[in-house]
């Protein structure tokens, strides 16, 4: 009895004996932290940046949403878009990755009321299908509200619009615009 | 009556001098003052049972002298024989297996017996009972699932079949992955032995399936609560056990082949089961099992991406002699499971999406093929166990066991990484068992042992996803003692003890937000590994020192009714996934946190079961009440805003909790062939702390059966079965708004309301046939969702992605040979 006993613990030491080496740190290749949105006016007056930049990822801290400044009223903008994992360094440009399987993505914009303005996609995927990360802003008259930028992935295409097209949110961010 | 109870108490007393039933049986006759004139209406019913271990013996043949009525034994080992005379009779029983025996009665009245029947004089001496019943609770009623319903289900995953107990449920993700929940609780608080070993297979995540193929069983028991302490001190839920079949010590060969095909899913499955026993105690058994199915479907539409292939196999060989014996047990499972398309959305905004969707959001042509979303889980297990009989003080066993679960989840992925598992997770466990049992006497059973076990977790880093479930090492010391004493005939009086001891040693990274805005980093600063730009490696060391109890009574009033009650106690330590949780988790669309400074929950349960059975009646009726002393849960405590959109914040929480029911069993043979059943299970579990309903509390189940049992044609089985399961109305609110850009507005988004109440109706029907060479032949067909009902299953994660399974016919051919 008490010898078996012994042998018990015994092997449960010699289980417990082995060494361990730190594990490796992860780091997500996938995540993107940051969305960097230019918006570059024809008539070569100053380019409007909206970025959001989410350093943790999932975790607790909220992403820090910036506006460079005000829209000019009835004016075209050329716009484009960059996807950033800012966890590894040198930041790594999803952009390219999201180009790449285009025809797995698209870019949409929702223009919130009160706001009045046009945007368009002006570059499109293999079938001829619009990809959204190069896109057209048309200003109109002076106003303000929302415009949210929502990258999905895997949706359906073509489709009529984000409220048709399924798929699975990547990027969803929401900048206050003020046009004068 | 008067007379009748007379009769027990006479038999009672005598009892204690004389052991020969008919002596007692005969005095009790001379003793009966009332003198009966010759009267032919009474009726003498039995029960055939095994002597070594009081299992019921099927098909034992009882006869008569003098009359030409043969009748044979049904599963419950039950017979009758009806309108008899007041008169002496001489009755044989005898079993293929087992020593004929012969007794006369004298009939006085109605009579019930049970009658034990011994081996075969060549086993007599050797024979082992591998299921031996005085190894689990005596006083807490235990469900059994026997082979014969096991072998009409094969292709039932072991959630769907524990289904057919009272009091068991199921928590879904999908129709492939199903996890049991028995009385309201499941996942770790649920323990699952497959022959012995105590799966260990990350039981705690909802969408993880036990790995466990019910083919490798010969019997499942249910044993609800913790009071099986020889097991578990922490499976507060309860406990279920696979037994292999029993062997039997004589030169044979026998196996069977299942083949099942299903219009639901398309696909099909075989299983293969040999035996070769020997009489001088060797036996091997291999067995495999081979599913495929495609792509399932709900009534309206195909649920694309939810095939999945099966793949197991287990392998057995032993001896088997009194006084000494081993086992060798491998076993083998391999899964691939497609978890439904539509499913995989992840922000608060793609949830409000599919939730007002009267449909499912994705639906592509039917496929065999398994894309991501999948997962892909092996388990393989050793188990090695040598016993030996000690003169005088009884038996000795020791086990070791050996489990290596892998777990691979692919989500759908960009880039380099598409094809990459975003879990991979390897668990391996050892475990070694000493038991000692010993029978001092009949009257006295008594048993301890002790289990040491040692866990490692591997979370493989290559997958570039944040592990949610760090590296571990985990230790298990535990300690128990079992004993019931029969106070006498009726009484018997049993209580238990048990230790454990528990250690778990981590190596996690933490995001450094989150460490910093749990203020861990002022907490637990001397956890710290070291630090990088934007994680923190820690080192975790918990220490968790478990006490579990049970104690409980069993008392015969009479042969008909019986009462046990039961009060068990268990405790359990809170799970790497309940501690160590933080971040996204994908299959929930959720953020997940855990807590570092959790203590083990403790449960108190009290549980009556009160039984009777009478000649064409059986009814069993078991409430019980379950208190929960911090209890683990996860709630949801806020929104978080990320660059991919909203999310949900869980946090695991702990408060008390209780668990309150009623399982109730009705058969009733209310005309000859016929069979009515009838099944209830209901409870009712709150949040005390907060006095808020618990979320995913099963709902109000009523079952109903109608059976039709032919046994002079072909065993011809025809039966209809109702399975009415009301809405929930007890659930907490955990609904939240979020902004909505294509409204402009924010949005509810309801992800806490239960679904509408349905009523499916299945159809079974079974048809033994015999070939001249001895194998038996059995065909079934059966409908599952016969009028094809579009419902939701509150217990079903997918519920707000898409509804259940549309109808299944199923054909099943079982050959015995």
């Amino acid at each position: 009895m008490k010898k078996l006993y012994t042998y018990a613990v015994v092997a449960l030491l010699l289980f417990s004996s082995c060494s361990k080496d730190d594990p490796i740190a992860v780091n997500e290749e996938e995540v993107i932290t940051t969305m960097i949105v230019t918006l570059v006016p024809s008539d070569a007056s100053t380019n409007v940046t909206l970025k959001t930049q989410d350093l943790d990822g999932d975790g607790p801290n909220a992403p820090v949403v910036t506006v460079s400044g005000d829209l000019k009223a009835s004016l075209t903008y050329s716009g484009s878009v960059k996807f950033l994992n800012e966890t590894e360094t040198p930041a790594e440009d999803i952009t390219l990755e999201v180009e790449e399987e285009a025809d797995d993505h698209q870019l949409f914009y929702t223009v919130g009321s009160g706001l009045t303005m046009g945007v368009a996609s002006t570059n499109n995927d293999s079938n001829g299908n619009p990809l959204g990360t190069k896109f057209d802003v048309k200003s109109l008259s002076a106003s303000s509200g929302k415009l949210t930028f929502t990258l999905r992935h895997k949706p359906k295409k073509p489709n009529s619009g984000l409220a048709d097209a399924g798929g699975d949110t990547d990027i969803e961010a929401t900048f206050d615009i003020v046009i004068e | 009556m008067s007379n009748f109870i007379n009769f027990r108490k006479g038999n009672f007393n005598l009892n204690m001098k004389l052991k020969l039933p008919f002596l007692i049986f005969y005095f009790l006759v001379l003793s009966s003052l009332e003198i009966h004139s010759q009267n032919c209406s009474y009726n003498f019913s039995g029960t055939v049972m095994d002597l070594h271990d009081e299992s019921p013996l099927s098909n034992a043949v009882i006869s008569i002298e003098g009359l030409d009525q043969n009748i044979l034994s049904d599963e419950n080992g039950f017979f009758e024989f009806v309108g008899l005379c007041q008169e002496n009779y001489k009755i044989t029983i005898s079993h293929l297996k087992c020593k004929s025996k012969s007794l006369s009665i004298n009939l006085n009245g109605n009579l019930e017996k049970v009658i034990k029947l011994e081996h075969h004089i060549n086993e007599l001496n050797e024979v082992i009972v591998l299921g031996d019943s005085n190894k689990r609770s005596k006083t807490i009623y235990e469900n059994k699932i026997s082979k014969e319903i096991i072998d009409d289900n094969f292709n039932s995953n072991l959630g769907d079949i524990l289904k057919n107990v009272s009091g068991i449920s199921s928590i879904n993700s999908g129709n492939s992955i199903v996890k049991p929940i028995i009385n309201g609780l499941y996942g770790s608080r649920v323990d699952i032995l497959n022959n012995e070993v105590n799966i260990q297979d990350q039981q705690w995540g909802i969408e993880h399936a036990p790995s466990i193929d019910i083919n490798s069983a010969g019997n499942i028991y249910v044993i609800k609560g913790a009071g099986a302490l020889q097991y578990s001190g922490s499976a507060i839920g309860g406990i279920v056990i696979a037994e292999p079949s029993k062997t039997f010590l004589i030169d044979s060969l026998y196996g069977k082949t299942l083949i099942y095909g299903g219009s639901n899913g398309e696909g099909g499955s075989i299983v293969s089961k040999l035996t070769r026993t020997y009489e001088s105690g060797w036996f091997s058994t291999l067995q495999g099992t081979l599913k495929r199915f495609g792509d399932f479907n709900a009534p309206d539409y195909i649920m694309s991406n939810t095939g999945f292939i099966d793949k197991s196999a287990s392998f057995q060989i032993g001896l088997n002699r009194f006084n000494y014996g081993f086992e060798f047990f491998l076993s083998s499972i391999n899964n691939e499971i497609g978890i439904l398309q539509a499913s995989h959305l992840h922000t608060a905004g793609d949830q409000i999406r599919a939730i007002n969707s009267d449909s499912i959001l994705y639906v592509d042509d039917f496929t065999y093929k398994i894309n991501a979303p999948k997962q892909k889980v092996t388990h393989n297990l050793i188990k090695s166990k040598v016993y030996k009989r000690f003169q005088g003080f009884g038996k000795a066993t020791l086990q070791y066991h050996f489990q290596n679960n892998k777990r691979l989840e692919f989500d759908i992925r960009r880039g380099i990484n598409k094809n990459t598992a975003s879990t991979d997770l390897r668990l391996k466990t050892h475990t070694l068992i000493i038991d000692f049992d010993s029978s001092f006497s009949d009257k006295f059973y008594f048993k301890f042992g002790i289990k040491g076990e040692f866990q490692n977790n591997f979370p493989n880093p290559e997958t570039g996803v944040k592990r949610i479930i760090p590296d571990y090492d985990k230790y298990d010391f535990g300690s128990y003692v079992i004993s019931n004493i029969k106070l006498n005939k009726n009484w018997l009086l049993e209580g238990g003890i048990r230790f454990d001891y528990s250690k778990i040693d981590a190596l996690k990274y933490y995001r450094k937000s989150f460490w910093e805005s749990r203020n861990y980093n002022k907490i637990y600063q001397d956890i710290v590994v070291k630090e990088l730009s934007n994680q923190v490696l820690t080192n975790p060391k918990r220490n968790f020192n478990n006490f579990s109890a049970t104690i409980g009574l069993s008392k015969k009033v009479n042969i008909f009714n019986s009462v046990l009650l039961n009060y068990s106690i268990g405790s359990r330590a809170p799970n790497p996934s309940e501690l160590f949780s933080e971040g996204l988790h994908h299959s929930s669309a959720r953020i997940e946190l855990g807590d570092l400074s959790f203590s083990s929950e403790k449960s108190h349960k009290v549980g009556l079961t009160l039984s009777h059975t009478k000649n064409n009646i059986r009814i069993t009726f078991n409430p019980y009440i379950n208190s929960i002393v911090d209890f683990i849960f996860i709630n949801p405590i806020e929104i978080q805003q990320t660059v991919r959109g909203s999310f949900q914040v869980w946090e695991y929480m702990q408060t008390n909790a209780r668990i309150w029911g009623i399982d109730s069993d009705i058969s009733y043979d209310f005309i000859e062939k016929f069979t009515l059943k009838n099944q209830i299970s209901f409870l009712r579990g709150i949040d005390t702390s907060n006095d808020i309903p618990l979320i995913n509390m099963p709902p109000l189940n009523l079952k109903n059966e109608i059976l039709y049992k032919n046994s002079k044609f072909h065993n011809l089985i025809l039966s209809i079965q109702s399975d009415y399961i009301f809405k929930q109305n007890e659930f907490p609110n955990n609904n939240f708004e979020v902004f909505v850009p294509t409204t402009g507005k924010m949005e509810l988004v309801d992800v806490s309301s239960s679904p509408e109440a349905y009523h499916l109706l299945n159809f079974r029907s079974t048809i033994e046939l015999s070939t001249e060479n001895k194998s038996k032949i059995k065909i079934g067909l059966s409908i599952n969702n016969l009028l094809d009902k579009s419902y939701k299953n509150y217990l079903n994660r997918m519920r707000n992605y898409s509804h259940d399974l549309g109808r299944n016919i199923m054909i099943n051919i079982n050959v015995n040979y």
